[in-house]
């Protein structure tokens, strides 16, 4: 015998519930004065030494903290407060490739943001769940580094078009790669228009200025429209 | 695991569309799952029997996928075509100046219940 069924529409997105829970985290941070960077690349494309490098050109700026996103390690937590002595901790997703709002909140928890201006959250090292779940962040970065090419944005249309400033690290090895600097912005501007393209070195901190002074501007307006 | 990480969030959803319904039992969740979403259909299944046969409400609850075929339009000359064919380049005029209007979904269409 057929069991007989009733059907009730839904017709709503997977990812409508994350969305408003992003937007209710950001205003939260927004009166809070709270400034949260979303820092998106795959793996090993030098987040955590850029990281390093930009919390030491803005420590006596900015108060920062840091999370770290990881499948399972304390690494680069450990690392970014060994470098730059400033509060930093290791969220663990359990094995999912992205966070969403609500792990970035619980994130938020636990930091004591009473005296913070600027948290960067470095997510999960991927390219295209981390660019699908908004995160409550006030701004994305994503780095792209010179070894993964500059026809990323082609492969990743999604990342690209959702950050608002994309970073190309690892300028040193220009030489050796068949990277086109002005491909890769040309590639990027047909993704996104808006998104502002800065070449730095993490390894020397070569153009590591241009992405401080950026953040720094935009973590101070962001606290006077408040 | 990407696919994974989607099915908690169909869970999420149908158990509170459940809730909202008065609905003690689904048995089936119809999904519209765009061509270029870059979920794996046949991945996605297999997360959710692992997960929905954890949930009471969810025992034995089927999913069913519509695949929704991604079409792209062309800014310049107007025209829709089908985006994996083609991908980004227009095939009537060779723009790049084009935009997807449909293949992106990952959306719960409807969820079935034991009517009783
Ligand atoms: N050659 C070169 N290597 C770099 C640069 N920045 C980072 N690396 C190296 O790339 C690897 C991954 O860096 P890491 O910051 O841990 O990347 P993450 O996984 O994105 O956090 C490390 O071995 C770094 O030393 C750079 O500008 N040039
Ligand atoms: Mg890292
Ligand atoms: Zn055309």
């Amino acid at each position: 015998m057929m069991e007989e069924v009733k059907v009730i529409e839904i017709k709503k997105s997977v990812f409508a519930e994350n969305e408003k829970d992003a937007d209710a985290l950001r205003k939260e941070l927004k009166n809070k004065g709270v400034y949260l960077l979303n820092l998106m690349s795959s793996p090993g494309s030098g987040k955590t030494t850029t990281l390093i490098r930009t919390i030491s050109l803005l420590k006596d700026k900015l108060r920062i903290a840091v999370m770290e996103a990881d499948i399972d390690s304390n690494v680069d937590a450990v690392r970014i407060k060994e470098a730059t002595g400033i509060q930093s901790i290791q969220l663990h997703t359990g094995g999912m490739c992205h966070l969403d709002a609500e792990m970035t909140r619980q994130g938020l928890d636990n930091l004591d943001l009473s005296d913070i201006d600027l948290v960067v959250l470095e997510n999960v090292g991927n390219l295209v769940c981390p660019a699908e779940f908004d995160t409550g962040s006030c701004r994305n970065a994503m780095i792209l580094s010179v070894p993964e090419g500059d026809d990323k944005p082609l492969k990743y249309p999604l990342m690209f078009s959702v950050c608002d400033v994309v970073v190309v690290n690892k300028t040193d090895v220009l030489p050796y790669f068949d990277f086109d600097l002005e491909k890769c912005r040309a590639n990027v501007r047909m993704r996104n228009p808006q998104a502002r393209v800065i070449p730095i070195c993490a390894k020397t901190g070569e153009g590591v200025d241009v992405f401080a002074d950026w953040l720094l501007e935009d973590v101070k307006n962001w606290k006077q429209n408040k | 695991m990407h696919e994974l990480g989607i099915v908690f969030y169909i869970i999420r959803d149908v158990k509170a569309a459940a809730e909202e319904n008065h609905v003690e039992r689904v048995s089936g969740v119809v999904m519209n799952i765009g061509e270029v979403s870059t979920i794996v259909p046949e991945y996605l299944t297999d997360c959710w029997r692992w997960a929905a046969d954890k949930e009471t409400m969810l025992k034995g609850c089927e999913l069913k996928i519509n695949i929704v075929p991604a079409v792209t339009f062309c800014g310049d000359c107007k025209k829709e075509y089908e985006t994996v064919r083609y991908g980004r380049t227009c095939p009537y005029c060779n723009s790049e100046h084009t935009w997807l209007l449909r293949g992106n979904e990952v959306e719960i269409k409807e969820i079935e219940v034991p009517n009783t």
